[in-house]
């Protein structure tokens, strides 16, 4: 690559954009020298039921604590298959690049986003790269696309959770959100913030191996936080979610910038956090399972579900109180992901 | 931040609650107490300390909200200045979107003008130190908590001899209100939670005036579950007893003198003048304006614009929640017309209102 920033006529079709899909994307993405030159991927067709998804990223800033724009592009993708009990089998990247973009800074994107799929065992298997003049973009936008594989005949989803279920969580709650607030202009938190960004296929795997059916229900809670995804499901399946604020997984990091800007980690978003509602029989087995897993090491037992208020979402809090969670309204946080 | 878990323990909090049982069970009457803060308003919905008390305590919610006491003729002048050209709006987020009359910056914002949320009014001041060629306004709101930053941003940009940093003054003090409301025989405070920040800069001493005039006991006290709950056993312990003294719950912060270095800071660059509140209307002596020797900063008198008409939303009970006569779901546009994404009045807006907690939190 000559140029060190990115120049409109990368976007243009021609020569400087072959030698920046050739030369930087495609080799770091695909991890092969030389690309297919055909105009789509083409994929074995796969037995049973196939699960397809698409998210747009435009977090800011695009570096943060713990992780950046792309490994965020795939993670989110990737955990937006799992939680449909799919295993991710193929990626699409769209970049929108604002012309003026440093070439380091776009290698260090790609070369995360490549580690990414690598850990969730995806491919990258097809792109599309475009450039806008500087000011109609900020820096990087990202487009990922996923397609995933259901290998099993179970019915996880929103609205199969059941009066009886236990709720667990795989880990600390808001890390993200606040993450990336500590990087913004005029806020100066402390270093202990750390995304929690990573791909959740694997631990997803492991619980549809040993649950089967005793698992209901999976969801990601992103924008809006474990508060509003809890929301959306006691509306979807028309039950009652109690949960207990002490049991709650709060790092203590995140506990006190939400306390200083007076926000709630309920409401603020999660980028490696699932949700999953389980028969109560199998609760325990439920946590060991995703204790066992990296990426799940704090996680909990927070909450249960009654039929007794169908849509209602209730917080026993820490004093003994009860109060209402309601889904986030307006933007806590704005461009978060 | 250390120290949280600690005031949030519930053994400590069931004994607290214990004691305020035992000592208002023979009172023959309901105890009526005001949280004037709107953290405090925050903090009680967030645990769910009201249906932990006695029933016959009552809690009801005062006038300690600052973007929910501006007038809509400020938000007005706000969306005016925005319109000016080459001028950059520099605000805390939660007056974004308070509604005007007939717009709100956030609308302005999407017509182009520039509006910035900062977390500190020095913020504004470097943004005015970067853009030399544009007016930046800072909208100055808020109680004396967040005015002595106000007031080091103002010094700091007569510092730096710039000439384009401007502030939109609409500051109120404490405890005006209070008294105003101490008076009013239709609510009948038996006794106020008085604020925590606000206090820490004015000092717990400020309340005596309001204590000898209308004889209601006070007591400062701090936001965490625990703080409130003994603010409500020391101010119950005086209404039994028939008591009416200021005391301090907050001591660990809050001294009797207040913080002597922000009480400078304030009455170097303001003096008090008259202030409207919404919902209470006009209390003599309860906002502050800039110093003649700092007008050169004053938005309203150096930048001028015509300020359209102010217009109520009919039906919008904002006044009445404020002066804590009704609740949120006494207002028929709560819930309805009114909600956090599309507010009628400053009280579902703003994080720190009455009818946002209750939104957010309500049972």
């Amino acid at each position: 690559m000559k140029s060190d920033v990115i120049l409109l006529g990368h976007g243009s079709g021609g020569k400087l954009s072959h030698q920046l899909l050739d030369e930087l994307i495609v080799p770091i993405l695909s991890g092969v020298d030389q690309r297919d030159q055909n105009d789509a991927a083409v994929l074995a067709a796969q037995q049973g039921r196939l699960a397809f998804t698409t998210d747009s990223y435009v977090v800011d800033p695009i570096f943060f604590p713990g992780g950046n724009i792309g490994d965020l592009a795939i993670h989110g993708t990737v955990n937006d298959l799992a939680m449909a009990g799919a295993t991710p089998l193929a990626i699409s990247v769209g970049l929108i690049l604002e012309e003026g973009l440093a070439i380091s800074e776009l290698r260090e994107i790609l070369e995360s986003m490549r580690a990414a799929a690598g850990e969730a065992n995806v491919a990258i298997v097809t792109g599309d790269t475009k450039v806008v003049p500087r000011g109609k973009a900020d820096k990087i936008f990202i487009n990922t696309s996923g397609i995933g594989v259901i290998e099993h005949d179970l019915e996880i989803s929103g609205s199969n959770a059941q009066a009886g279920d236990k709720i667990l969580i795989n880990g600390t709650i808001g890390d993200h959100g606040m993450a990336v607030l500590s990087c913004r202009e005029g806020l100066e938190l402390e270093s202990a913030l750390v995304t929690d960004s990573a791909p959740l296929n694997s631990m997803v795997n492991k619980l549809i191996e040993e649950l089967g059916e005793q698992l209901h229900t999976l969801r990601d809670p992103t924008r809006g936080g474990v508060a509003t995804t809890l929301k959306e499901i006691a509306l979807q399946s028309q039950i009652e979610i109690t949960l207990s604020e002490t049991a709650l997984p709060v790092n203590p990091s995140v506990g006190g910038a939400c306390a200083i800007l007076g926000m709630d980690p309920l409401f603020v978003a999660n980028e490696g956090k699932l949700l999953a509602f389980v028969a109560a029989e199998v609760a325990d087995q439920a946590l060991a399972i995703l204790q066992r897993h990296p990426h799940g090491k704090q996680a909990a037992i927070i909450g249960e579900v009654t039929a007794t208020n169908p849509g209602k979402v209730r917080l026993k809090t820490t004093i003994g109180g009860l109060r209402a969670i309601e889904m986030l309204a307006g933007e806590q946080l704005p461009r978060i992901c | 931040m250390k120290y949280q878990a600690e005031f949030r323990d519930p053994q400590l909090a069931e004994g607290l609650l214990k004691a305020i049982a035992a000592t208002s069970c023979d009172y023959p009457k309901n105890i009526t107490l005001m949280e004037v803060c709107g953290t405090h308003t925050t903090a009680i919905y967030q645990h769910g300390i009201r249906a932990l008390l006695p029933e016959k305590i009552r809690l009801i919610s005062g006038p300690g909200c600052p973007v929910c006491v501006t007038p809509v003729t400020y938000v007005d002048h706000a969306v005016a200045l925005a319109q000016r050209p080459e001028t950059i709006i520099a605000t805390f987020g939660d007056m974004v979107r308070v509604p005007g009359s007939s717009s709100s910056l956030l609308h302005e914002q999407a017509r182009g003008a520039t509006i910035k949320i900062v977390y500190s009014p020095l913020d504004a001041v470097t943004i005015a130190e970067k853009n030399p060629d544009t007016d930046v306004v800072f909208l100055g709101v808020g109680f004396e908590t967040t005015t002595p930053t106000i007031a080091g941003a103002i010094l700091t940009a007569a510092r730096k001899n710039l000439d384009n940093f401007y502030v939109l003054c609409s500051h109120k003090t404490m405890p005006g209100p209070m008294a105003a409301l101490a008076g009013d025989p239709e609510l009948q405070v038996d006794g106020y939670l008085c604020p925590a920040h606000v206090s820490a800069i004015i000092g717990a001493n400020a309340y005596q005036p309001l204590v000898d005039a209308y004889r209601v006991p006070c007591v400062v006290t701090g936001f965490e579950p625990l703080d409130v709950l003994q603010g409500v056993l020391m101010l119950a312990r005086q209404v039994i007893n028939g008591e009416a003294r200021v005391e301090n719950q907050y001591n660990r912060v809050v001294k009797a003198a207040g913080n002597r270095k922000a009480q400078k800071l304030l009455k170097q660059v303001f003096e008090p003048c008259d202030a409207d509140w919404r919902g209470i209307g006009n209390i003599p002596d309860s906002g502050l304006r800039l110093r003649s020797d700092y007008v050169r900063f004053d938005a309203a008198q150096q930048l001028p614009v015509d300020i359209e008409p102010a217009v109520e939303h009919q039906g919008c009970l904002c006044g009445e929640i404020l002066k804590g006569k009704v609740r949120p779901n006494d207002c028929l546009l709560f819930r309805t017309t009114c909600t956090p994404e599309d507010p009628v009045g400053a009280c579902m807006v703003s994080s720190e209102g009455t009818c946002a907690a209750e939104y957010k939190y309500g049972t």
